[in-house]
């Protein structure tokens, strides 16, 4: 026992500094990004040309963007803040209009751009066209199950989802307004 | 004076510091977590539009990013002003996108493949021509998933 010392004691008080030092490099390196966006599901490429279907056109709600970044809906001029409204009322075609859909089963979108359409356009108008459908489904989620979709188990989802799918067709965009 | 005199021998005591690099820890940790690395420079100016019909990319590892913008300043003497597109770090063509998402399949396990989606981080006043040719791409190369990178906006 009489050559037994007492370990020296560790000097701690450089390990803040070295915390510091790996604390300022994630400080710099990091990013907080919060990854969000619209999620689009792009229709399959086949070079062969697509089949013509014919629509029965009250079922169409056809949406065109010029590069003028004006909206042209069924033939009609319309304002981007009164697109949700006038496409939810298509779809669920609540006073069985002869001119709107049958069944929003049936119903499809249709958007049509210029490749001189401005971006920040477009996916307005892609926002409001999915928005009018997230609104519709929780509506009659709220109807049926008393709460909105995102609370609803997966089946009832799904159930809901397949009564009001969301299909928008996208043509080729026309060449005007093209910049460089 | 004399008011102070009293006050003499009884010094504040120092304040321990022994805590310190636990409290620092906390915050690396933190950081260490948050911190995403990214792993290339934008070339590109890129200020995503605002919407509110958003969905959140849950695993960055399934996730390409392609950036559509005007060039930065310091590039614009070599790619000019016109509107490009970025992949990975560096500016590319239309016709590179396939090799680019082949690269990034291959870091991904088989059995996870079919939910890679594409990020597209396109700046707001960007027109929809290039943005069309890209989805061609995309859609030729049966990339079908894909993300309009946009900021919440409430309604």
């Amino acid at each position: 026992m009489a050559g037994r010392r007492k370990p020296p004691e560790i000097n701690a008080s450089s390990m803040a500094d070295i915390a510091f030092l790996l604390l300022i490099f994630f400080l710099v390196t990091t990013t907080i990004v919060e990854d969000k966006g619209v999620l689009v599901k792009l229709p399959p490429w086949s070079s062969e040309p697509p089949e013509t279907q014919k629509m029965n056109t009250r079922n169409v709600y056809s949406v065109l963007v010029n590069a003028e970044n004006q909206l042209l809906v069924r033939g009609e001029p319309m304002r981007l803040e009164d697109l949700r409204k006038n496409t939810k009322i298509f779809i669920s075609n609540p006073d069985r209009m002869p001119n709107m859909a049958e069944t929003p089963t049936k119903a499809i979108v249709s958007l049509k751009n210029d490749r001189g359409t401005k971006y920040n356009t477009y996916l307005q108008v892609y926002n409001e066209l999915k928005a009018a459908y997230n609104e519709l489904r929780d509506e009659l989620a709220n109807k049926r199950h008393g709460k909105n979709l995102e609370f609803c188990t997966s089946a009832q989802q799904n159930e809901i989802r397949s009564e009001l799918p969301l299909v928008i067709s996208e043509a080729e965009p026309t060449n005007f307004g093209e910049e460089n | 004076m004399g008011k102070f005199a009293s006050k003499k021998g009884k010094e504040m005591p120092a304040i321990s510091t022994a805590s310190l690099p636990d409290i620092i820890f906390m915050l690396l940790f933190f950081f260490m977590v948050v911190t995403v690395l990214r792993d290339a420079e934008l070339m590109v100016s890129v200020n995503t539009p605002s919407a509110t019909e958003l969905t959140k990319l849950e695993k960055k590892s399934l996730v390409n990013y392609i950036y559509i913008g005007r060039p930065m300043k310091k590039w614009q003497a070599l790619y000019g002003t016109s509107p490009q597109m970025q992949l990975g770090d560096k500016f590319a063509s239309v016709e590179e996108i396939p090799l680019f998402l082949e690269n990034h399949k291959i870091t991904v396990p088989e059995n996870q493949r079919p939910s890679i989606s594409s990020s597209l981080k396109v700046d707001g006043e960007v027109t929809m021509g290039i943005v069309g040719d890209v989805k061609l791409a995309l859609r030729k190369a049966n990339q079908l998933k894909v993300n309009y990178s946009a900021k919440t906006r409430s309604n």
